[in-house]
């Protein structure tokens, strides 16, 4: 498809002013910048984005501000602008933009934004339409809204950890997926108040907890809780009433999932092994019996299984209408050929870092393809066409502004 | 009343269990209508999951359907008889998004692509959720909660990060990529309504569950596709300062985000003599001895509660967070205050205390606009009221298992 065949991005002419960092909120204003929003990153060399310096999730430290693969990988298609927040004159550009933008997003401390002057109340009095969120780790309302967080803390205190892993062992924090839960939660929040927006001509404020974000998801387990009492812990792959339901070793060290959830599928499932002696053992049945002798059962499944690639074992019980799936893993998923056909990964080129693989959009739109376009910006890459193409500040000003450190 | 954000958006769903009602529940609660079409005496498969109030099954009885299906209308349908299709195109013709879970050959054989509802509604926002994605080797492989969460890579990110905890990779808790699969398509969606306000024109959306999934670890996905597995090999937990550590009744998470972070815990542990070794300075050096560190920590800690260290920490800016079981989440005074938890008040169940939402709206809040509909609660109201059935038409529709 070539440029003057493109579709309009679905968020074309939304601006965004992105005062986010680390992984919570730039996950977010990329996605909105996936779906054709203009993102304009607020950022600064004395107060850089930690994903800029370092990932504590995968230990990684990086040398220098503009070399950082984590950091492109979250804020891609986005434009940087460096102001340093401490000065006037640069909370005075930042109104000028918010004056010209559609959202705002941050997600500093609670209050940080109202300490520098940015608060809801003075922007929407800049600009009375304007959609702003907050994200931080419990909300910015309540006895803990001053606690900080990472995506590990946000798993912990959402109740994921406690559910995640082997009953046995200790609880898993999910790493950066929380924070990546949080931001998409965000994205989805702030399109629901575009669309109130465009629709009614009314802005207003969000304020989102990441750790809410994480208990959402565990719904059945807090309402089991709530209606009978039960405090759920961690079962690993189990099932409540679905057995097999596991993962099972395969030829180089590989696992395949499995799941039943019928008479149907278990009577297929046999077929496909070739009917083994033990498939009529009474301890095996009906599928409670299944469920109640599973430990046996998962065992005698996974003597079969690692005879085949986890591949063969998919394929086999696909073709009998049987729920596996090989689990796939590190650099499988760039050569999967499901994958590869529906393109989820795409070529960019940084400057600093060379050409790099990156997971595209998620969503695949018949009409208007959400896109990357470019790589993460450089810190201030883009400072000057915003100062200058968006804000109308004159060359002589942005020098003079350059000249008293406002913009690093 | 108050406003609210979606009002007037109509959105049917053709979805079962997680993913697609929770896409569509999304948007329920922020004012849309949605229309929820379930198979005639059966009804969507979350009706016969856990939990149920005091452990007593019943369609009527399932809290995990009843979170999953606030704010909506439910009528029962059966699409695939000839009747039904019919009176399916016919709330097809009339919404503005179709929400929908069946397999991809299912959807064509049965006239239901989007390139035949286009016909009938142009405008037509059709949002499909799927394992694989509509097209590809694997669209209509048949794949449940455990088989994509394997299948996206995530969870082999996980047991590489923590091998200790997971020799075995182990999902996430629940069905937890069932709802980032919602998610995803709900962001999707509504970002398709936005754009359709502007050029008039609906769309198809192909949401991969699996790839939902991806989408989640795309960092670490990235450092598979650039540097290699071997990246992972290192074992990370024990580079980390902290971490995961055990307390008196539990575990705490600890995560160090610079200098300041680490001055926050010096003041926590009285400033001891052994963080100012020469070794531990500088950020290299905590890397390098984290175990070592992370044991003097593991020392201190084991005598106190997860709730005197998680206050204590963040009071002295040491960012930690204790991990929680669903009786501390109910119990939080911070949860509470934000309001997290919401009463609905359901015909069989009487009042539950729900989780709401993670974001608070300040013109148009999230609201339960009604409790999760009983099976076909709504069939009167859609068939007689707007589509102009009559009552005996009702009758023999539900005779012959159409409705």
């Amino acid at each position: 498809m070539n440029g003057s065949t493109l579709p309009r991005p679905l968020l074309e002419g939304v601006r965004i002013a992105d005062f986010t960092w680390a992984w919570a909120g730039p996950f977010a204003t990329e996605l909105l910048a996936f779906l054709g929003a203009q993102v304009i990153k607020i950022e600064s060399s004395h107060r850089p984005d930690h994903a800029r310096i370092r990932s504590l999730t995968l230990g990684l430290s990086m040398k220098g501000l503009d070399k950082s693969p984590v950091f492109n990988d979250i804020n891609l298609n986005k434009m940087s602008l460096s102001l340093d927040l401490r000065r006037d004159k640069s909370i005075d550009i930042a109104k000028k933009l918010v004056a010209v933008s559609d959202v705002v997003i941050e997600n500093f401390r609670p209050g940080v934004m109202d300490k520098l002057g940015l608060g809801y109340d003075v922007l929407k009095a800049i600009k009375s339409d304007i959609v702003m969120l907050s994200s931080s780790a419990l909300g910015s309302e309540g006895p803990e809204s001053g606690y900080a967080g990472f995506a590990p803390t946000f798993s912990a205190l959402g109740g994921a950890a406690h559910l995640t892993g082997y009953p046995d062992k200790r609880p898993v924090p999910l790493m950066g997926s929380s924070d990546l839960r949080s931001a998409s939660t965000s994205a989805f929040a702030v399109l629901v108040a575009l669309y109130h927006r465009a629709c009614t001509g009314e802005g207003q404020y969000i304020d989102l907890s990441s750790v809410e974000t994480v208990a959402m998801n565990i719904s059945d387990s807090l309402l089991d809780y709530i209606m009978n009492g039960r405090i759920a812990i961690r079962k690993g792959n189990r099932d409540d009433i679905l057995a097999p339901h596991n993962v099972y070793p395969c030829k180089n060290n590989r696992w395949v999932s499995i799941a039943i959830a019928s008479e149907g599928e278990w009577v297929a499932f046999c077929r496909a092994m070739g009917n083994p002696l033990w498939a009529d053992d009474e301890r095996f049945s009906d599928a409670y019996s299944r469920w109640l002798n599973q430990d046996e059962l998962d065992k005698l499944i996974g003597e079969w299984t690692i005879g085949f690639t986890h591949y063969e074992v998919m394929e086999r019980l696909q073709r009998e209408g049987v729920a596996a799936v090989a689990g796939l893993q590190g650099a499988e998923l760039y050569s999967d050929p499901h994958l590869k056909e529906r393109g989820v990964s795409v070529e960019v080129v940084h400057p600093n870092i060379g050409r790099r693989v990156a997971l595209g959009p998620p969503w695949k739109f018949s009409a208007t393809p959400a896109r990357v376009k470019r790589c993460s910006p450089i810190l201030g890459e883009h400072t000057e066409y915003v100062l200058g193409d968006i804000l109308g500040i004159s060359r002589d000003e942005i020098d003079a502004l350059k000249q008293e450190g406002v913009l690093t | 009343m108050t406003e609210t954000a979606l009002g007037g958006l109509k959105v049917l769903e053709y979805a079962q269990f997680v993913s697609g009602p929770y896409c569509s529940k999304l948007l329920a609660d922020m004012g849309a209508e949605v229309i929820k079409i379930e198979p005639p005496l059966v009804g969507d498969s979350a009706r016969r999951r856990e939990p149920f109030l005091d452990d007593v099954p019943g369609l009527e009885r399932s809290g995990f359907f009843l979170f999953l299906n606030t704010s909506k209308l439910s009528i029962t349908l059966d699409p695939d008889t000839v009747t039904g299709r019919e009176i399916f195109l016919k709330l097809v013709a009339d919404c503005d998004v179709l929400i929908e879970d069946n397999p991809p050959s299912f959807v064509k054989e049965r006239g239901f692509d989007y390139e035949s509802l286009s016909r009938i509604n142009p405008r037509l926002i059709m949002t499909s959720i799927t394992p694989f994605g509509q097209y590809g080797p694997y669209c209509d492989y048949k794949a449940y909660h455990l088989n994509t969460y394997h299948g996206s890579g995530v969870a082999k990110v996980l047991s590489s990060i923590l091998p200790q905890e997971t020799p075995v990779p182990t999902k996430g808790p629940g069905f937890l990529g069932d709802f980032d699969a919602g998610l995803s398509a709900a962001i999707a969606t509504m970002a398709a309504l936005y754009g359709r306000l502007f050029s008039r024109e609906g769309q198809h959306i192909d949401i991969s569950k699996q790839e939902a999934l991806m989408a989640l670890e795309r960092v670490e996905i990235g450092m598979y596709g650039n540097e290699g597995e071997s990246r992972f090999s290192t074992v990370f937990m024990q580079q980390m300062v902290g971490g995961l550590q055990r307390c008196k009744d539990g575990y705490v998470m600890i995560t160090l985000g610079g200098d300041h972070h680490w001055e926050g815990l010096l003041r926590v542990l009285g400033d001891p003599a052994w963080a100012h070794e020469e070794k531990f300075q500088g950020e290299l050096g905590k890397y390098k001895y984290a175990q070592e560190i992370s044991g003097h920590i593991a020392d201190w800690i084991k005598d106190y509660t997860k709730e005197e260290l998680y206050h204590r920490c963040q009071a002295l800016n040491c960012p930690i967070g204790m991990v929680t079981t669903v009786a501390d989440l109910v119990a939080s005074e911070q949860l509470e205050t934000r309001g997290f938890f919401g009463e609905i008040e359901h015909p069989v169940m009487g009042i539950v205390n729900c989780p709401t939402s993670p974001y608070r709206f300040s013109e148009t809040p999230h609201r339960f606009h009604r409790p999760a509909p009983m099976l076909g609660e709504h069939n009167e109201e859609i068939f007689i009221n707007r589509l102009g059935y009559s009552r005996e038409d009702l009758v023999r529709m539900r005779g012959v298992g159409v409705i």
